[in-house]
Formats: C-alpha cells, sequence, structure tokens
C-alpha cells in the first residue's frame, strides 16, 4: 500500500482502512469465482489427460459450468440428518470456510496487493489454515454418523501429520529468508538473486508432498474417496453447505500454492530478477518485455489456428482466447511504460499468478496420475519418511548456513553439499522404510 | 439375501452397520448389493477386528435369471444368443464354448476357415474383457485414467465385432456348425492395425502402473492364494496362474485353431494381487501375438459344416471346457434325443473364483477388499446365471 | 455316437478297489464316465483325489430324470494336472436321500453342492452349511426339477403380489 497515493478526498483517519478493506472485498468476492473456474480447469485438465473433452455444454466449450453448479447448489434442499447437532452442523462449514478466506489476510498476491503486512505472516497463515481442521472435526462429528465421524477423524489425522513435515520443510527455507514476513521473504530471494526452490530443493518437495496431503488430494484423498468404504466427514453434506466445504478445500489449495510461490518459487519476482539488461535503447528490461511478447505469440497462435476450426463457436473461443491473450500482452507491455509501482504491481501480480497456477497444475497432473494411499500407508509415509526427512534437511540447512558464514564458503556450495547429505538420507530411509513394510505384511498377512 | 433391512441410521453411501454384539471389537460390515465397486450387484458381508477382515461372506443371486432352465425350453440354436449375457463382458467367449459343446454333441466339426475366425474374435474379446479388468480394477484402487485409456482401445475392438457380426457387446458371433457371416472386407487389416497400436499401449498402461511405488505398495501382497489353495478350491484362469500353476485349456486341451499358433502362458510365483495384475497384462500381449499369427493365414474354404436345420444330437452327454477370460468356462449339456438339451450346464468360472475370495480376504485390511475384489475379475452375469 | 463300455486301467483299479460301488464305467463321445454308488461317493472321490491324483473338482451338478426311482443323477466332473486327464463320476440319488458330501475333499464343493440343493433339493450329507446360494433364503421349491413350472410359479406370484391374473 506504500507504493500508492491516497486521494486527497479520504479523510487521513481513515486511510489507512481503505486499501485493505478494498482488497479485503475483492478478495471475498472474487474468491469463489476463482475457485470455482479452477474447479472447470481440473475437468478440464482431467478430461484432456484422459483423452476426452469435459464439459461443453454450459455455455462455448463449458465456460460458464462453474456458474450453473453455483446456481444448482444454492437451489438445492437443505437436509440436516434427524439426530444431527444442528448448531454444529450449521457451525462446521462456517469454520472452514472462514479460516480458509481469513488466511488471505497475509498473502501477498503482488508487491501492491496484500491486506495485512504482518511481521509474523508466514505463522498467521499457517496457524489460520491450521484452524480448518476443526471445521472437518465439527462435521464429521455433528453428523450423526459413524462413517462420517471416522471419515473426519482420519482426515483430522492426515492433515495433522503432514502439516507437520509441511511446516518443517518450510523453516528450511525461512533460515535462508531470515523473516516471518512474507514481503521480507521475497525482498531475501531478491537479495540472494536465486529462488529457494534452487537452494533447499528438498524442502519444496517436502512442502510439495505435505501440501497435497494438507489439502486431501489425491494420492493423499482416501478420506474424500467415493469408492471406498468410509465415506467422509461431506457426506451428510448437501446444497449449499456442501459447496462451502469445497469453496474451503480449493480456498486451501490456492493457500499452499500461494506459500510455495512466496517461500519458494520467488512470490512475485520475475525468473532472473537481478538481470537487469535493458532493451537497446529503452529504459525497457528484456526480461520483463518477454511476457507481452510470448502473449502475442501465443495470440498470434490462436488467431491461426480460429479458421482452421470446424464448428462457428470453437472459431468464435479460439478468437476470444486470441483476444484475451492479446489483452494480457497489452497490459502487461503497458505497464512497462508506466510508473514504477504500476509496472510493479502489474507484472509482481501475472508472475505471482502463473506461478500458483503452475503449482496447481502441478496437483492436478499428480492426482490423475497416482492411484490413491491406503490410510495406513499415509500415515507411514508421513511419520516415517516425511517427518525424518523434514527434520534432517533442516539441520543440513542450518549447518550449511553456519559453515558458509564462519567459514566463509560461498552459500551455494554449502547447500549444494547439504541437498546432497538430505539426498543420500532420503534414499536410506525410503528403502529401509519399503523393508519394513513388507516385513509388516508377511508378518500378519500370513 | 433375505435381510434387506437398513440400520444405518442415515444415508450414508448405502453401508449399513448392524452393530451385533460378537466380540469386544468385532462388527459386521455389509458393503451392500449397491456399491460402487462391487462390479454388479454382489453383497459382500465382513467381520472386522478393527480394520482387519476376520470373516467374510459373498451373498450372489441378484442377478439369477435361470439361464440353465430355460436352456431346457428353447432349442439349441434358439439358446446360443443367452449365452452372451452370462459373462457379458466377454459374449465371445461364451458362444465358442457353446457351440464348440453342441457341436462336440452332434459329432460335427466346425471347419479350418472357421475355426481360424473364432480363435481371432475370441483373442480380441480375451483382450477386451482383460482391458475392462484393468480399467475398473485401476479405478478402484484411485489410478482416475487408465480407466478411459483402456476404454480408448476396448473401443476399437467393439468396432471390429460391430462390423462383423452387428453387435458390441452381446454378439453372438458365432453359430453351432460354424459362422454365420462371412468376415467383412478390411478385417484383416482392421486386425492388423489394431494389434499393431496395441503394443504401445500396453506399453503406456505398463508405465503408469506397474513400477509405481503406489500401486505396488496396494497391490503387492495383498490377497495372496497359494497353488494348493487355488487347485483345492478350484480356481482357474489368470488366478490360478499368478499362484503359480503353469495351466491354461488352450495349452492343455486345445479347442479351435489354438494348436497352430504359438503363444505362452505367463505364470507368476505368489499370487497376490499384483501378480495378478502381470499375468493379465501378459495375457493381453500373448494375445495380440496370436491375433497377429492367426491374421497371417486364414485358410479359405466354407465357413459352416453341415449340420442341417434341425439339430437333434444323439442321446448322451458331453462336457466340453474352454479357457474364458476369467478362467475355465465349461458346459455340461446332456441330450436325450429332442431338439432341445435335457440338462445345459454351465460351469461358471467366476463364480467358482468368487468362492476364493474368503481365503484371499482373510487377514487383509478393509481397505484392502475392494481391490481383493477386483483382482478375482468376476462378472455377475456368469456368477448368478 | 452312443456310449460304449470302458475298461481301461483307471476303471480296473477303482472295480480292484471298490468292487460294487463301481456300477459301471462308459466312454461317451470319448469321454469317461463312472457310475458309483452314492453311499460310496466320499470315499470314491477321497481315493480319486489321492491315489488317482485327480486334484481339481471341475464342476458338481446334477440332472433329474423324473420318470426314473432314483430321480436324480449327481456328476462330479474331474481334472487331474499331472494326467491332464478328466473323469466324470456319476451317482443316482432319490429324492430324500442324502448325498455324501465331497466338501472335505475339494473344498471347491461348497458352493457347488449348495447350488445343488438350491436348485435341486438334494441334501448332501456333511456340508458345513447347506442353505440356498442363488434363490432367497425362503424360497419355496426346486426351479430344477422337471416338475418345477415356471409359468405356474409366475402366475401364482403375480395372483399372489399383484392381484391381477397373469397374461400368460
Amino acid at each position: 500500500m506504500s507504493h500508492l497515493t491516497m486521494p486527497h478526498l479520504i479523510p487521513t483517519s481513515i486511510q489507512p482502512y481503505v486499501l485493505p478493506v478494498l482488497w479485503g472485498v475483492v478478495i471475498v468476492a472474487v474468491l469463489p469465482l476463482l475457485a470455482g473456474y479452477i474447479v472447470l480447469l481440473e475437468r478440464k485438465v482431467m478430461a484432456d489427460m484422459q483423452a476426452r473433452l469435459g464439459p461443453m455444454r454450459v455455455g462455448p466449450h463449458g465456460l460458464l459450468q462453474p456458474i450453473a453448479d453455483a446456481v444448482k447448489l444454492l437451489l438445492k434442499e437443505d437436509i440436516i440428518p434427524h439426530d444431527a447437532d444442528r448448531l454444529m452442523f450449521w457451525v462446521a462449514p462456517l469454520i472452514s470456510v472462514t479460516m480458509a478466506l481469513l488466511a488471505y489476510a497475509a498473502m501477498p498476491f503482488g508487491p501492491a496487493f496484500q491486506i495485512a503486512d504482518l511481521n509474523v505472516g508466514l505463522l498467521f497463515i499457517l496457524a489460520i489454515s491450521s484452524l480448518g481442521i476443526y471445521g472437518i472435526v465439527l462435521g464429521g462429528w455433528a453428523s450423526n454418523s459413524h462413517y462420517s465421524l471416522l471419515g473426519a477423524l482420519r482426515s483430522a489425522a492426515q492433515l495433522v501429520s503432514y502439516e507437520t513435515a509441511a511446516g518443517l520443510g518450510l523453516v528450511s527455507a525461512l533460515l535462508l529468508a531470515g523473516s516471518l514476513s512474507m514481503r521480507e521473504i521475497v525482498q531475501a530471494q531478491y537479495d540472494q538473486g536465486e529462488w529457494f526452490v534452487f537452494s533447499v530443493p528438498i524442502g519444496f518437495f517436502i512442502y510439495l508432498v505435505g501440501s497435497i496431503a494438507e489439502t486431501n488430494r489425491a494420492p493423499f484423498d482416501l478420506p474424500e474417496a467415493e469408492s471406498e468404504l468410509v465415506a467422509g466427514y461431506m457426506t451428510e453434506y448437501s446444497g449449499f453447505r456442501w459447496s462451502l466445504y469445497f469453496l474451503a478445500e480449493y480456498a486451501n489449495m490456492i493457500i499452499v500454492a500461494g506459500i510455495a510461490t512466496t517461500l519458494f518459487l520467488g512470490g512475485w519476482l520475475r525468473p532472473f530478477p537481478r538481470f537487469n539488461d535493458r532493451l537497446p535503447g529503452t529504459s525497457v528490461e528484456i526480461l520483463d518485455a518477454l511476457p507481452s511478447l510470448v502473449f502475442l505469440g501465443v495470440a498470434a497462435y490462436c488467431f491461426w489456428l480460429a479458421p482452421k476450426q470446424p464448428v462457428k463457436i470453437q472459431k468464435l473461443v479460439m478468437g476470444l482466447v486470441g483476444g484475451l491473450c492479446v489483452a494480457l500482452a497489452a497490459a502487461l507491455a503497458g505497464s512497462l511504460f508506466a510508473p514504477d509501482a504500476v509496472r510493479l504491481g502489474v507484472h509482481g501480480g501475472f508472475w505471482f499468478m502463473a506461478k500458483v497456477m503452475a503449482y496447481l497444475y502441478a496437483f492436478l497432473w499428480i492426482r490423475f496420475t497416482f492411484p490413491r494411499y491406503r490410510f495406513d500407508q499415509l500415515m507411514r509415509l508421513g511419520w516415517r519418511f516425511l517427518i525424518p526427512l523434514a527434520l534432517v534437511n533442516l539441520i543440513a540447512v542450518a549447518v550449511a548456513l553456519v559453515v558458509s558464514q564462519e567459514w566463509g564458503w560461498h552459500p551455494r556450495v554449502t547447500t549444494i553439499l547439504a541437498t546432497l547429505a538430505t539426498l543420500s538420507v532420503a534414499v536410506w530411509l525410503a528403502s529401509s522404510d519399503e523393508k519394513h513394510e513388507t516385513a509388516i505384511r508377511t508378518a500378519d498377512g500370513e | 439375501m433375505a435381510d434387506t433391512r437398513n440400520n444405518g441410521g442415515t444415508w450414508s453411501g448405502a453401508s449399513n452397520v448392524e452393530t451385533t454384539v460378537l466380540g469386544a471389537d468385532e462388527i459386521i460390515l455389509n458393503m451392500g448389493p449397491q456399491h460402487p465397486s462391487t462390479h454388479g450387484v454382489l453383497r459382500v458381508k465382513l467381520k472386522l477386528d478393527g480394520e482387519r477382515v476376520v470373516d467374510s461372506e459373498c451373498i450372489i443371486g441378484y442377478l439369477h435369471r435361470g439361464v440353465e432352465k430355460i436352456a431346457e425350453h428353447r432349442s439349441y440354436q434358439q439358446f446360443a444368443p443367452y449365452v452372451d449375457r452370462m459373462d457379458y463382458v466377454a459374449a465371445v467367449s461364451n458362444g465358442l464354448g457353446y457351440c464348440e459343446a453342441v457341436e462336440k454333441l452332434l459329432g460335427a466339426e466346425a471347419p479350418p476357415r472357421a475355426r481360424v475366425v473364432r480363435t481371432i474374435l475370441t483373442e480380441l474379446q480375451r483382450i477386451a474383457s482383460h482391458l475392462l479388468w484393468l480399467g475398473t480394477h485401476a479405478l478402484d484402487i484411485g489410478a482416475l485414467t487408465p480407466v478411459f485409456y483402456c476404454f480408448r482401445e476396448r473401443e476399437e475392438i467393439l468396432k471390429i465385432f460391430e462390423k462383423y457380426c452387428g453387435a458390441r457387446l452381446t454378439t453372438h458371433a458365432f453359430r453351432i456348425g460354424g459362422l454365420q457371416y462371412e468376415t467383412y472386407d478390411g478385417f484383416e487389416a482392421d486386425v492388423k492395425r489394431f494389434c499393431e497400436d496395441f503394443a504401445t499401449k500396453i506399453d503406456e498402461y505398463e508405465t503408469l502402473l506397474t513400477e509405481n511405488r503406489i500401486w505396488v505398495g496396494r497391490t503387492k501382497g495383498v490377497g495372496k492364494l497359494s497353488a494348493e489353495d487355488a487347485i483345492a478350491l478350484g480356481v482357474t484362469g489368470p488366478v490360478l496362474r499368478a499362484s503359480g500353476v503353469k495351466w491354461d485349456i488352450r495349452k492343455a486341451m486345445p479347442y479351435a485353431a489354438y494348436d497352430q499358433y504359438e503363444f505362452e502362458i505367463p505364470t507368476r510365483p505368489t499370487g497376490d494381487t499384483y501378480d495378478r495384475y502381470v499375468v493379465r497384462m501378459e495375457e493381453m500381449r500373448q494375445s495380440r501375438r496370436i491375433c497377429l499369427q492367426a491374421v497371417e493365414n486364414i485358410p479359405s474354404g466354407p465357413i459352416m459344416a453341415k449340420v442341417g436345420k434341425v439339430l437333434k444330437p444323439p442321446p448322451g452327454e458331453v462336457y466340453h471346457a474352454i479357457e474364458a477370460p476369467k478362467g475355465e468356462l465349461g458346459y455340461y449339456i446332456v441330450s436325450d434325443g429332442t431338439t432341445q438339451p435335457y440338462r445345459l450346464r454351465v460351469r461358471p468360472p467366476s463364480f467358482i473364483n468368487l468362492q476364493a475370495f474368503d481365503r484371499m480376504a482373510r487377514g487383509s485390511l478393509v481397505a484392502d477388499v475392494v481391490a481383493i475384489i477386483g483382482t478375482i475379475d468376476i462378472v455377475l452375469g456368469e456368477v448368478d446365471r | 455316437m452312443a456310449p460304449v463300455p470302458l475298461d481301461n486301467e483307471l476303471v480296473q483299479r477303482l472295480k480292484a478297489r471298490f468292487g460294487e460301488a463301481i456300477r459301471e464305467a462308459t466312454l461317451d463321445r470319448k469321454q469317461a464316465i463312472v457310475l458309483v454308488a452314492v453311499g460310496k461317493l466320499r470315499e470314491i472321490s477321497g481315493y480319486c483325489r489321492d491315489e488317482e491324483k485327480f486334484d481339481m473338482l471341475t464342476d458338481l451338478t446334477a440332472v433329474d430324470w423324473p420318470k426314473r426311482e432314483k430321480r436324480f443323477d449327481v456328476i462330479l466332473n474331474l481334472y487331474s494336472f499331472p494326467k491332464n486327464e478328466r473323469l466324470r463320476l456319476k451317482a443316482h440319488a432319490a429324492e430324500s436321500e442324502a448325498v455324501p458330501s465331497v466338501c472335505a475333499v475339494w473344498p471347491v464343493a461348497n458352493w457347488l453342492e449348495r447350488e445343488c440343493f438350491d436348485m435341486f433339493g438334494i441334501v448332501f450329507e456333511g456340508h458345513p452349511d447347506l442353505k440356498r446360494i442363488l434363490l432367497p433364503d425362503e424360497w419355496q421349491g426346486h426351479p430344477l426339477r422337471k416338475d418345477y413350472d415356471i409359468l405356474k410359479q409366475d402366475t401364482a406370484w403375480v395372483r399372489e403380489n399383484l392381484g391381477i391374473e397373469s397374461g400368460q
């Protein structure tokens, strides 16, 4: 907020509150729509990976599908099981959604777009997301169904275990950043000239796995799986209440993607943030100009493909997509010649969203490739592999930092050595885990 | 099957829990006839001690249509379409077994060209049946994608069937004495093209699943069946071969044109779910091999033996078995000299293989029960007839 | 094509071991059928499995000949893996005669005998859990018997449950 000047019409006493409230309103308004379109994206990506088309009927190429789903869910009958605890039944999804939305308060979507720049921003986000577990447990308990409760407890156990591992993975990056403030973490990546994913790749991997389990996504989606015996905490919920849980899940996905982007992928920094070479004769940096050029290329490709489409509506949609790409390229290019604040805001926002989308795409890709873990295998993986690995990684990174400070070795060298050491421990852990699992199976599986 | 009360209290996806006082921690879990993973109307009652299955009972008969009784009131040719509806996933095999059994009863033999075409269609059907099995089995274990790829390949096979006899699923492709339809123009080309494409596709499925750590973790050591148990329980087909017994009726007692082709019988030592998966994948490869050999050299000649329009086999009985995709499919037919069979008994591989479910599921976790049901590869139409 | 009498080594060994209990041996369409006394079925089965190496019971079924005094034919189809040979054992059983169960010899007979009981009403003595398998537990009658008329059963059901006359 410090980059923008306030119009003088707003009294100074409420000036500090204007922008945060504005961003808060934007987030609460936009997020459900965004979550809905991420669901559509998931269905389309799923369909593409499965050699089919996905939603095609509602709107051109299914683009209005989320709207149709939202309307349907709003209009559905509100069923509450007969013996359910009505207050808890009503409160549980609210808790999930509120916590998911509240965590956005400290999430930076760009250098200019953050509701509250807390100096303990990361801690705040992690703490609030953990509170979301209450929504799950209360929901399962309030349903008054044997299997909902079991599913909720399993889900809670899974979340707690994997959040521990994910948190430890985050701490290894925090050691390099030196601060809990989201903004300063990104700044540290700028200062060190390297995204933390290259310094602590194992930490990133641990966080990736932990975040998939935290959001109940495949291959850790046993609590939600349809073909298993236990139906899960969401079973008794229908209509709008269920859509609140669903919204909470996708909002959580965006949050963990946001955390991963900020901590590991450089936040709103572009790749090679310190490579400042400019285009000859202008004040525009080459790397800043690249995205607009790429989008122009994509737009040109869309316009070239459009006439080749067999059906008129597809030609139209292709043209629309091309037009959108042109608009995006124009926005990106135009902001290059605008004041610094605007340029940083637009480009930073673009890069942040691009990285979040890439992370979410990895989530989707993993979901449709791997089978599902069984619950005991899931817990074994978390406690016997991921948490020890995270601890070892943490110690290795800490040692690397101390060594580079005390003995003056280059930090890149020490972090690479730390990574190699942790990798060998990982290989050892994985093989001993397999031996242990086969031993258990042969022992009591007769 | 008489007990259809719903004691669950809430609509939790058709899982009913009748909590009887059994042991300290034992509960009975019912996977009701409607369940996404029981592959048809199968009801499984599990007695659980915590997460472990202590005892299990399969309750079948929901799809019993009285096929054997119907057979006593139809002529031999009239009964042939009924046979497809038993194992509806692999209808062509059912038809082959029935037509060959009646031909044995009559003392007739299909001409060489008919035998070779029958072999090709049956092997294509074996591939189709295994593809459906693979897709649904992977889906039960949580892999969402292989089912679509498998159905894409299966579509090609069903297109060939449709071009040949007009139907995709319940084909009634063969007649007693041979074939009714000549192969269409382009039959050999279609089969050859399918078989050539198929090799890369099987490799695709293997890449997704065979070495995948999660897949191996979910299938290795699950539902073990030893060779002695398998033979004692009468289990046949890929389940028997995965337990280490190298036996295939196509090699032991060849029928149709199988004695003319080279192929292998895949076996695996342990008899767990992973081994059955590997055996069926390899069987698909061998079927492809048989098809390629057969289609090179289809003999010319008549496609129908001279059996006459009215079939009245001399009195007596015969038992004829073939290697269907699910196991040994046998037909025991007793003739009293009239146009209708006096008794027609179908030896259903799925029914007998399902009996081994209790042996396989005992001692395993509840989450593995779904995998075990899938790995036996049952079709309820054949279990219940 | 008519069945011919069979007198190979297997039959001779069976006759030597069980004497009168082996009633008849024929070869029908090149398949060996041995008619045995129903009372000795379990012993003969045990002998076939252990000495003659017929380790798999492929199928167990029955045929109804209502005009005969002993109306049921109980059929056991055996297979030997080592010898790659099939054998059919047949036994005549009267309507209320208990047939010895071979579950102890081949566990696969469990469900097969239940199906025979369900469809024919043959009681297998020594079976651990003889109850209906394909039909509902409370079903009356045994459908595969020749005197069981499906049309009659259908019209009776329609009259009882729907209160109308079936159109058949």
